[in-house]
């Protein structure tokens, strides 16, 4: 291993609340062969029992950051623990502790579902084979793929096979799930029960780290949050941190946008901005009502009337300076 | 959740020792339609050979494979025959599928990542596939003496035979040496096995895997059939395969048998290492 390991000094880190994090890591660095900083220098730090959405673009370094935490591939640099144990000397302990969905789901296509779930369970010397069966019917039912248990992988939708790898990870009571990019190539139906699922899970104090390039998925679900951007942890905290600064913009559509926007600079709103028959302003903790109510008082005719909640996406636009798309 | 709390979580505690996992990629090799297919193969070979040889006698002098001129006088002889048919080629081929596949096979299928988070330790997993195709080779050889005893013993005379040396053992002598150069043959093949895991390890397309073992030991016949190589003959894998028939002397000749045991074993040991060296800091990114 190329692993540059430091000695662990048996302390653990520990939050304000005396916790263990689920995920913490230091400088964890990743240099491909080619000199390209895929993952540079995070420190990722996932509490426990939080949810934690890791976010970033497609590109931006999630997936081999996760790689680097489940003992996939070698750091080039740092080191990383779970639950205050380091890895990948202690993965042994670790990794039954953990359900993972890596990168996609995969499966042998000539197995069944059941079949493919009864060889992942029978590779794990944590599981009592006497439970095997019930575990795996549980797994399946959780997901709802009981019906299709005996068909092949070959005959699975996508979608199908994204909650196969989803109950993969879940034979086991898990403390920390990691789960990378599970909506993907889901329907809107399915992301809704994937974003149900997970929500359950963390009710029961499962630790999730779940990542996504869709925002507005994840930004639903989740109590913390770090946002990727070309290899850098750009921010990382309680979703409600990250979202501080950001204000929510309150839009008025109105025939008349010119005695709008003067009815909204008069009651002192700032970044008073007029496009068309839209008229927004920054909310700056007012309230909407009021608002509404001068407007109407002053004769400005409301056709509509819509607050802005910033959004992750407003984040990541303040931090980068960039949309949220692929990042080279 | 406080650290106390994690703390007094009971943690997973693995088994020392588990054959769930070996027991459950048995089943997957077995169960393969193209694993069966090869056997299937292998198993019809002493049937041709057997009713080839029914059909028209071959005389001492006709040529072909060793042992054929036997048969007429003891059907257990189709086994041995057919051993010398399936050495070179067959068998090494079926070997060279299953191993270049054990590896390579889940990393291309995306299922190498689920195995290693499970967890599976790399050196266990590596453990397992090779001891699973060791079993493979060997049930593949075994099958082979089997099915040639079963339809030699059919179209052929029992009981009594003629040994290599002249001398006459009875039926159930001949059996147990047919079954100990089965073993024989097994071991050149689980020593090919460990040079298929070493390349199944180095690729992530089983075909290219399954394609450079079987390449490799079609080479090592090449290299063994040129005079002009007699050099380095005495070290390549196969050079000894089919000296089994020194196990059917009286007594037995083992020198060129023990020979072929140990360059079995040192080819099995240094590619399983080599393996073991390169997977064990490999990073999985397939």
């Amino acid at each position: 291993m190329t692993t540059t390991t430091q000695p662990s000094t048996g302390s653990l880190d520990r939050d304000a609340a005396g916790a263990v994090p689920a995920v913490s890591t230091h400088g964890l660095t990743k240099r491909f062969r080619g000199g390209q900083v895929a993952v540079n220098a995070i420190d990722l730090e996932v509490p426990y029992g939080s949810v934690y959405g890791f976010l970033g673009p497609n590109g931006s370094g999630k997936t081999t950051t996760i790689r680097m935490l489940l003992g996939l591939i070698a750091p080039t640099a740092g080191t990383h623990e779970l639950f205050g144990l380091s890895m990948p000397s202690r993965a042994g302990q670790i990794l039954p502790r953990v359900g993972a969905l890596v990168e996609g789901p995969a499966f042998h296509l000539h197995l069944s579902g059941q079949a493919n779930l009864t060889r992942l369970d029978a590779a794990d010397r944590t599981a009592d084979p006497r439970t095997a069966k019930k575990r795996i019917g549980e797994a399946l039912d959780r997901v709802g793929l009981t019906v299709a248990a005996g068909k092949k992988v070959r005959n699975y939708s996508l979608g199908m096979k994204q909650r196969l790898g989803i109950a993969a990870a879940l034979l086991q009571p898990r403390e920390l799930l990691v789960l990378d990019e599970p909506t993907n190539g889901l329907d809107p139906q399915g992301t809704r029960e994937v974003r149900s699922l997970v929500g359950s899970l963390a009710d029961e104090g499962t630790t999730v780290l779940v990542s996504s390039h869709l925002l507005s998925e994840v930004e639903q679900i989740c109590t913390h949050v770090g946002v990727m951007h070309a290899g850098n942890l750009i921010r990382q905290g309680t979703l409600e941190a990250l979202r501080e600064g950001q204000v929510a913009r309150v839009r008025v559509h109105t025939g008349a946008p010119g005695e709008a926007a003067a009815v909204l600079s008069r009651l002192g709103l700032e970044q008073v901005n007029r496009q068309g028959t839209e008229v927004s302003a920054a909310l700056d903790g007012r309230a909407p009502e009021e608002i509404n109510a001068e407007l109407v008082r002053s004769g400005v005719g409301v056709r509509g009337f819509i607050v802005d909640a910033p959004t992750l996406e407003d984040v990541f636009v303040a931090l980068t300076g960039e949309g949220f798309d692929v990042s080279g | 959740m406080s650290a106390v709390d994690v703390a007094a979580r009971s943690l997973p505690v693995a088994r020392p020792v588990s054959t769930r996992f070996f027991r459950s990629e048995l089943a997957m090799v077995f169960g393969r339609r193209r694993n069966q297919v090869a056997l299937a193969v292998l198993g019809a070979v002493p049937i041709l050979i057997a009713i080839a040889v029914k059909l028209s006698t071959p005389k001492p002098g006709d040529g072909g494979p060793q042992f054929i001129t036997q048969i007429t006088q003891n059907g257990v002889f189709v086994a041995f025959t057919t051993l010398t048919v399936v050495i070179p080629i067959f068998l090494p081929l079926a070997v060279s599928v299953v191993s270049g596949d054990a590896v390579a096979g889940e990393a291309g299928a995306g299922t190498l990542r689920y195995l290693l988070v499970v967890p599976v330790s790399r050196t266990r997993l590596l453990a397992v596939k090779y001891a699973t195709t060791v079993v493979f080779a060997l049930a593949a050889t075994l099958l082979v003496s089997a099915v040639g005893v079963i339809i030699g013993l059919i179209l052929f005379p029992r009981g009594a035979a003629t040994l290599l040396s002249g001398n006459t053992v009875g039926m159930g002598e001949v059996l147990w040496r047919l079954f100990l150069s089965s073993l024989y043959v097994a071991a050149g093949m689980a020593a090919l096995a460990a040079v298929g895991l070493f390349v199944s390890v180095l690729v992530e397309a089983s075909v290219a895997a399954m394609a450079a073992t079987a390449g490799l030991a079609i080479i090592i016949q090449v290299l063994d059939a040129v005079p002009q190589l007699h050099a380095i003959q005495p070290y390549l894998l196969n050079h000894r395969w089919l000296d089994f028939g020194d196990l059917l002397r009286t007594p037995m000749i083992t020198t060129n048998v023990v020979h072929g045991l140990l360059i079995a074993l040192a080819y099995a040991a240094i590619f399983f290492s080599l393996a073991w060296a390169r997977f064990g800091g490999k990073d999985v990114s397939s």
